[in-house]
């Protein structure tokens, strides 16, 4: 199974804190460690939010707002795309992560949509049209 | 909460077997020894860390207290027989009691890196069968309960149970250090190695819609020991060009079957539903391999091909004439009757049906392929092109009556009638 890992923000990966040296160093020997377990698919940090817009929705109007936005703990830093056998093993593999920010820090994990449960969304939603 | 613990134990010993059974056995010099010590610790596991809690680090325990044991085996090994059962006994009123050494199991990463490949050369040891080696290393290094890879192959538990039994004193007997091969025995171990991980993708690959999950779960095993044979040999071409091949071959899985499971061909597929992400890191473990500069060998020929059809963005924008002349390489390295086949196919996309179909009668009059299904299909296609339509339709029923596939038959039999009509 597929499942995205998000990194999601704090105070100071928000203000643009660079992470101390030892971190950056602990981070390239766990996403080493995910690679050679064959589990790593893909892997990013982004840009504080103040770097970001949104773009909300409501109806056919789009509103386009710059940042940075409020909700620190509801944005996200980074993420991976990892390949794993089971959410217990995703679970496994986070707990072995360094804290990813200065102070404390939030991962969360989500399965992603496999292409079958996405047909099988589908069909129920469009029942026997589809 | 104690199902919870469990599935966590069951998850770490998924995630850290193979790694502990390479670090024991490079102790021990037998992997069928080294897995019954790593099971130990398994069960040592089960019973501790419902009472103590799961440990901070559940890999190093697991490591740790496999390493005493083996430790203990060595050990008992060298003392008289008498001595040993008694000791046997001493150990159990213990509870033996397992201390691990933290310090101990803080092994240079490469050396983990090293045990991985000792153990995948020693599963994949020319003494034993193809099918023996399939089953060893879906048991060593992915894993898998012999359930579960019984189910995955559709076989008989009792048989793979004996196959990697067999298979465990065929190591023993033979002598087989646990090492990996140097020098000119390096690339036919490699090849059989690749071999093996191929054959459990395609097994996997061949699956059809609604099978049990564990045989599309042997892409997903294939895959993830490619990639890591991939990191923990980078500078082997063939390995990237296995691994590219995968990728893009499973970008394409979700796209290759219908709503009732039949088998839409490569240029009818609905590119919008290929798998992006895994093309793009087919291609680009395909670049690596390329970069290395080396003699192109199959898996990154067949990856290079892989990878036309990858990049098109619409079945007409397939560089065809590439196609071709990687078949043609290809014919070099590997020549078949079926490598040419594919590329007579080529050709008739790249320069029409004609040039084509001079190759094709090459392969008739040849005679090796006279009873495959595909060439007869094939030539009958090319006819049909070529506007020769009772030939074709002879050419189609010919190819029907050789498939027992029984949809296969039906799309002939369909081309056949077409060819009537015409």
């Amino acid at each position: 199974m597929r499942v995205m890992v998000i990194v999601k923000a704090n105070e100071s990966s928000e203000k643009g804190v660079m992470p101390p040296a030892e971190l950056f160093e602990a981070m390239g020997k766990y996403n080493e460690e995910l690679a050679r377990a064959g589990v790593l698919l893909a892997a990013d940090g982004l840009h504080p939010s103040s770097r970001g817009v949104r773009v909300h929705f409501s109806g056919t109007t789009r509103t386009v707002t710059d940042g940075p936005f409020a909700e620190t703990k509801e944005l996200i830093a980074g993420y991976w795309l990892w390949e794993v056998r089971s959410m217990e093993e995703a679970i496994e593999w986070v707990r072995r992560c360094p804290n990813p920010h200065v102070g404390d820090s939030d991962i969360e994990i989500r399965p992603i949509f496999s292409a079958e449960e996405f047909e099988a969304l589908m069909r129920g939603h469009f029942g026997s049209k589809a | 909460m104690a199902r919870d613990l469990h599935r966590t134990i069951d998850t770490v010993w998924r995630m850290e077997s193979a790694r502990i059974i390479g670090a024991i056995a490079r102790r021990v010099r037998d992997v069928g020894l080294a897995e019954e010590l790593a099971q130990d610790a398994l069960v040592a596991a089960l019973e501790h860390w419902p009472k103590d809690g799961i440990p901070d680090n559940p890999g190093a325990w697991l490591m740790a207290t496999a390493k005493n044991r083996a430790l203990d085996r060595l050990r008992q090994l060298n003392l008289h027989h008498a001595k040993q059962q008694e000791l046997g006994a001493d150990a159990d009123a213990r509870g033996d009691h397992v201390v691990p050494d933290f310090v101990d199991s803080l092994d240079d990463a490469d050396d983990i890196g090293d045990d991985l490949l000792r153990l995948v050369f020693t599963a994949c040891h020319p003494v034993l069968s193809r099918e023996a080696q399939v089953a060893l290393t879906l048991k060593l290094l992915a894993g898998m309960s012999t359930a579960e890879i019984a189910r995955a192959f559709l076989q008989p538990e009792p048989t793979i149970a004996q196959r990697i039994v067999r298979a465990k004193r065929t190591l023993v007997s033979a002598n087989v250090p646990f090492e990996v091969p140097r020098g000119e025995a390096l690339q036919d171990r490699l090849a059989a190695v690749l071999e093996v991980v191929y054959l459990i993708f395609n097994e996997g690959y061949s699956a059809t819609a609604g099978d049990d999950w564990t045989r599309p779960a042997l892409c997903e095993e294939a895959l993830r020991l490619a990639r890591i044979l991939a990191q923990l040999s980078p500078g082997t071409a063939e390995v990237l060009g296995l691994v590219a091949l995968m990728e893009i071959q499973a970008s394409r899985m979700h796209a290759r079957l219908d709503a009732e499971g039949k088998p839409i061909l490569l240029m009818a597929q609905d590119r919008g539903r290929w798998d992006q992400l895994l093309i793009g890191r087919g291609l680009a473990a395909l670049a690596h391999a390329e970069q290395l500069g080396d003699e192109p060998g199959p898996y990154q020929l067949q990856a290079a091909i892989a990878a036309c059809h990858a990049r098109a963005r619409t079945p007409e924008a397939t560089d065809w004439d590439r196609i071709v002349a990687l078949y043609g390489e290809l014919m070099t390295c590997l020549p078949s009757p079926v490598v040419e086949l594919n590329r007579a196919v080529a050709v008739s996309m790249a320069s029409g049906p004609a040039a084509a179909l001079l190759l094709v009668d090459g392969l008739v009059t040849d005679g090796h392929l006279a009873r495959y299904h595909l060439l007869h299909a094939a030539r009958g296609d090319l006819l049909a092109r070529l506007d020769r339509h009772a030939e074709a339709r002879t050419e189609f029923e010919r190819a029907a009556a050789m498939t027992a596939n029984e949809r296969e038959k039906a799309l002939l039999f369909e081309r056949a009638r077409d060819a009537r009509s015409r």
